[in-house]
């Protein structure tokens, strides 16, 4: 009787909590559709919908709004499920593509193939950057198995130096042949390059991460460490090549795509994490409704508070993810110290 | 160079020496002599009435923000009891190019450039050695926090103060960004003339402060209960160090932008070879190392990468390399 109770108290549970992912999800479309009508050409939205707009404000519509917005969500999603996994697989929370050379070596990447055939084709690019990025990450992960770890801080401090050595290599090169300031657009993430015909890829992304969401546990299991993931039956090392081949794959289209996000992966999980807990498999959809929403809202303040102009998305989310993080991390000092 | 950083360098103890600590301070002085006199005369074709000014107040920037950042590495190392963090680290610089930022934004360069910039530098620096001194009060001094969380709270905080930096200067007109710009990212080939003066002076004031207190300094390292215990007083004491680190950090940043590893390999390369925890020799050890490479590094850049790179971009590889090698040692030894 009581374990019926019970059961029933954890359906009637997952209905609420079913309900409110619904409404969130209602919350980040209505900041989609914010997020389509802000910007120095005004809609009209009745003749949107009566479908006697103008020949111009369709084609501002398909060729830039729609797929700006898309785009945002689908980075937005993504880079948070990509954090979740990096944190399930290296065990620490603190561990995100920004704060594990992920970022720093996919760039790394795009300079090497900007060097030596810069006529490449965009899915080119993105492999190369895949491939730099997976073995930085993988370097990152070498380091932490070749050393026992006092405190779980040292993890992403030593990512986020590692992600400093590499990018100072980058530096070097791209200083040598006059492509800083193609670099800074890899690394500061701004989506007002995002047109029609140039995000594409990002879809690539999105279905990485419904893969993620699909194969959650097993990350989560391969987490535990390499005895016990082969005592449940499980291929370890197939797992962990798996995880980070998605993680290093949405990395780099997202760097490609509209540059580095700092904060996002980080922060996202951790939040969702604080007020759901750790049962991935439930939390995932949470995490990405969670990061679209954050991104859209970040987005549509860069774009409002210097109204026409806007400010770069990845100084905005610097600026409100850092003060976030900082909350974070000192509120539960306690916890992490 | 970076294998010698294994061998544990705690403790006032020295191992045995061959030659003592004054010893090696002079080898090290001849070596930074020898670097200068070699820099200053170089390919120099003999035309000194132009070679004297122009290399000179080059050599008169690195050799003041050498010792700058030498010295206040030392002294931030010390009065936060690690070997890990130093000031730019912890976003310092960071925080004094969001107050430059943040000045140029609320006044303006108009009125900005009718205030005398001497009177502008002085500001800035006690606006920075305000803000900062509180900050890092309440984060170090103040609770038991675990090392790791501060250097962790600290590059968050860089990223922060940077982040909002650039998004303060995009809200800015373009022509302001441009003396904004110039204002952050000098070089050792671009020093202001006028406040290179000024900034050495307060350097050599601030040092000199600093060497009447190196028998403090040494208690200091003993950690807050022993020094307590052998008569420092030490709320009052730290904030004094603090205030000479953060001036110093903010007159070096202002000459010629941040360097952000620099610190740290000086320090280190200082701990590794003078043998001696004492102030008296670790800090002039330091600083010296700080003149041969900043030195040599320019002359290697100047003569074989002509001018093809940028010092800061190597400094930050082989410091950042030396970085994750202190946490793992520090790591493994706990």
């Amino acid at each position: 009787m009581a374990i019926a109770n019970t059961l029933q108290a954890a359906d009637m549970n997952q209905v609420r909590m079913n309900r409110r992912l619904i409404y969130s999800v209602v919350g980040v479309f209505v900041l989609a559709v914010i997020s389509v009508f802000l910007g120095v050409y005004s809609f009209s939205i009745r003749d949107l919908v009566r479908g006697d707009a103008d020949v111009h404000a369709s084609m501002v519509l398909l060729v830039s709004r729609i797929p700006r917005t898309v785009a945002i969500v689908l980075i937005g999603a993504s880079t948070s499920i990509t954090g979740m996994m990096m944190q399930m697989l290296a065990r620490n929370r603190f561990v995100s593509p920004t704060t594990a050379g992920t970022v720093e070596s996919a760039s790394l990447g795009i300079l090497i193939i900007t060097l030596f055939a810069p006529g490449a084709p965009i899915g080119i690019k993105i492999i190369v950057a895949s491939l730099t990025a997976l073995l930085g990450t993988g370097i990152f992960l070498a380091i932490l198995r070749s050393i026992p770890l006092r405190s779980p801080l040292v993890v992403p401090l030593i990512g986020i130096m590692l992600g400093g050595v590499v990018s100072s290599v980058t530096s070097f090169f791209a200083y040598r042949y006059d492509l800083l300031q193609s670099l800074s657009t890899w690394t500061n993430g701004d989506f007002s390059r995002v047109l029609r015909g140039r995000y594409e890829m990002l879809w690539l992304s999105g279905a990485l991460a419904l893969v993620a969401y699909f194969a959650a546990d097993r990350f989560t299991v391969a987490g535990m460490g390499e005895a016990f993931t082969t005592n449940l039956g499980l291929n370890y090392r197939r797992v962990m090549v798996l995880g980070l081949t998605i993680v290093s794959i949405v990395t780099a289209v997202n760097v490609v795509t509209v540059g580095a996000i700092p904060f996002l992966g980080l922060i996202v999980p951790n939040v969702v994490s604080a007020m759901l807990g750790d049962n991935v498999r439930r939390t995932a959809p949470w995490i990405a409704v969670t990061g679209a929403g954050f991104l859209l809202m970040c987005d549509i303040a860069g774009r409002a508070i210097r109204y026409p102009y806007e400010i770069p998305i990845g100084t905005v989310v610097g600026v409100v993810g850092g003060i976030i993080f900082l909350f974070l991390l000192l509120r539960s000092s306690s916890r992490v110290g | 160079m970076l294998g010698n950083v294994a061998s544990p360098t705690t403790g006032v103890e020295a191992p045995a020496l061959k030659f003592g600590p004054k010893v090696r301070l002079l080898v090290l002085f001849l070596l930074a002599a020898g670097a200068v006199t070699l820099f200053m005369t170089i390919g120099s074709n003999g035309n000194w009435d132009f070679i004297i000014p122009f290399r000179g107040r080059k050599i008169v920037s690195m050799v003041a923000v050498g010792f700058a950042i030498a010295a206040s590495t030392i002294l931030f190392q010390t009065i936060t009891d690690n070997r890990i963090l130093t000031p730019s680290i912890m976003g310092f610089d960071a925080l004094y190019m969001l107050i430059q930022t943040v000045i140029v934004f609320s006044v303006g360069t108009v009125q900005l450039v009718q205030i005398n910039a001497r009177m502008l530098f002085l500001f800035e620096v006690l606006a920075m050695s305000a803000f900062a001194g509180a900050l890092y009060w309440m984060l170090f001094i103040q609770s038991d926090r675990s090392l790791h969380l501060v250097v962790f709270v600290g590059i968050i905080f860089g990223v922060l103060f940077r982040s909002l930096t650039s998004l303060l200067q995009r809200m800015i007109d373009p022509t302001e960004f441009a003396v904004l710009q110039d204002i952050g990212f000098a070089s050792f080939n671009t020093v202001n003339r006028e406040l290179l003066a000024l900034a050495s002076a307060v350097i050599f004031v601030v040092l000199l402060v600093i060497w009447r207190m190196n028998r403090v300094l040494d208690a200091l390292l003993l950690g807050r209960e022993l020094s307590v215990n052998i008569g420092v007083e030490y709320r009052r004491d730290v904030m004094i160090v603090l205030t000479m680190v953060t001036i110093l950090v903010s007159v070096s940043t202002a000459l010629v932008g941040p360097i952000t590893f620099f610190g740290l390999l000086v320090a280190h390369l200082a701990y590794q070879t003078i043998g001696s925890s004492y102030h008296r020799y670790t800090i002039p050890a330091a600083a010296l190392y700080s003149v041969i490479l900043l030195v040599g590094g320019q002359m290697i850049l100047e003569r074989v990468f002509n001018f093809n790179s940028s010092l800061s971009i190597m400094i930050d590889f082989a410091g950042g390399l030396l970085f994750i090698m202190l946490l793992l040692r520090e790591g493994r030894k706990r």
